[in-house]
């Protein structure tokens, strides 16, 4: 009797939790999204868009990746992604051979634009991957950024 | 501890072209220091609201550069509206700061 009394007493306990978490959510407007733990200290690409559900990419012509073609500071890459994509939903910027290659994820809401712009730190020169969530679907553009430290090119 | 941002909104059409300057070490966990690794110490999460309505939820990693930047355009907006910008980093500091949308040119 004793084991089901703990037992009972946990599970509610635990529903109760999970009520007030789903009230916080509804009442905290500024909440954001849970970091994406596996997607960030992953360092494989493939690991990543795993982890960001990307299975299926679709090279797309309607994602612009403005970036310099040669960077002549690793430290500060200026990088902005372009997608006219309608209702895109989300934007995250790859550079494929940094030590942890995702360097960020935004989720777009109603009301956003298709367009994020940032600057990130690049170990050496690298393809630069902007992976766009629309409706559901995830399309990809790629850019080749060559970066010099130390003046060698 | 965390120093205000810079955020400028202005408008262009209907939309709200937002730029954002924040101040922080973005510190990677690998670089070295004569006192040993300065540990990781970067920004997590960056949200973006337009009157009290959440319009980009960014996720970082240590990859973005030093005081970073970050820019995007909100649809829909008129000058007046409010514009908020809220960080939080890995050590769970905190800042939000907010400007009005202001007329382009």
């Amino acid at each position: 009797m004793k084991q089901l009394r703990r037992n009972f007493l946990k599970l509610s306990g635990g529903a109760g939790a999970v009520a007030a978490a789903a009230g916080l959510l509804k009442a905290g407007s500024a909440w954001a999204a849970p970091w994406n733990k596996n997607a960030f200290e992953s360092k494989v690409v493939a690991d990543i868009q795993k982890s960001l559900g990307a299975t299926n990419l679709i090279d797309s012509k309607d994602i612009t990746i403005t970036a310099p073609d040669i960077a002549e500071n690793g430290a500060i890459v200026p990088i902005a992604v372009t997608s006219k994509i309608p209702n895109t939903q989300s934007i995250a910027i790859i550079a494929e051979k940094n030590p942890f290659p995702l360097a960020a994820s935004f989720d777009i809401m109603a009301g956003g634009e298709g367009y994020v712009s940032t600057r990130v730190k690049m170990g050496q020169t690298s393809n630069v991957r902007a992976i766009v969530k629309a409706d559901g679907k995830f399309y990809t553009a790629v850019k080749e950024i060559k970066v010099t430290v130390g003046g060698c090119g | 501890m965390a120093e205000p941002m810079k955020i400028r909104a202005t408008l262009q059409g209907d939309t709200a072209d937002v730029r954002i300057l924040m101040r922080h070490p973005m510190e990677t966990g690998t670089r070295k220091t004569a006192s040993g690794v300065v540990p990781l110490h970067f920004i997590q999460s960056v949200v973006v609201q337009h009157n009290g309505k959440t319009v980009l939820d960014a996720q970082w990693s240590q990859a973005i550069s030093r005081d970073p930047f970050l820019g995007l355009r909100v649809k829909g907006a008129k000058v007046g509206d409010k514009i908020s910008v809220t960080w939080t980093d890995n050590t769970g500091d905190k800042r939000t700061d907010e400007v009005t949308v202001a007329a382009g040119s």
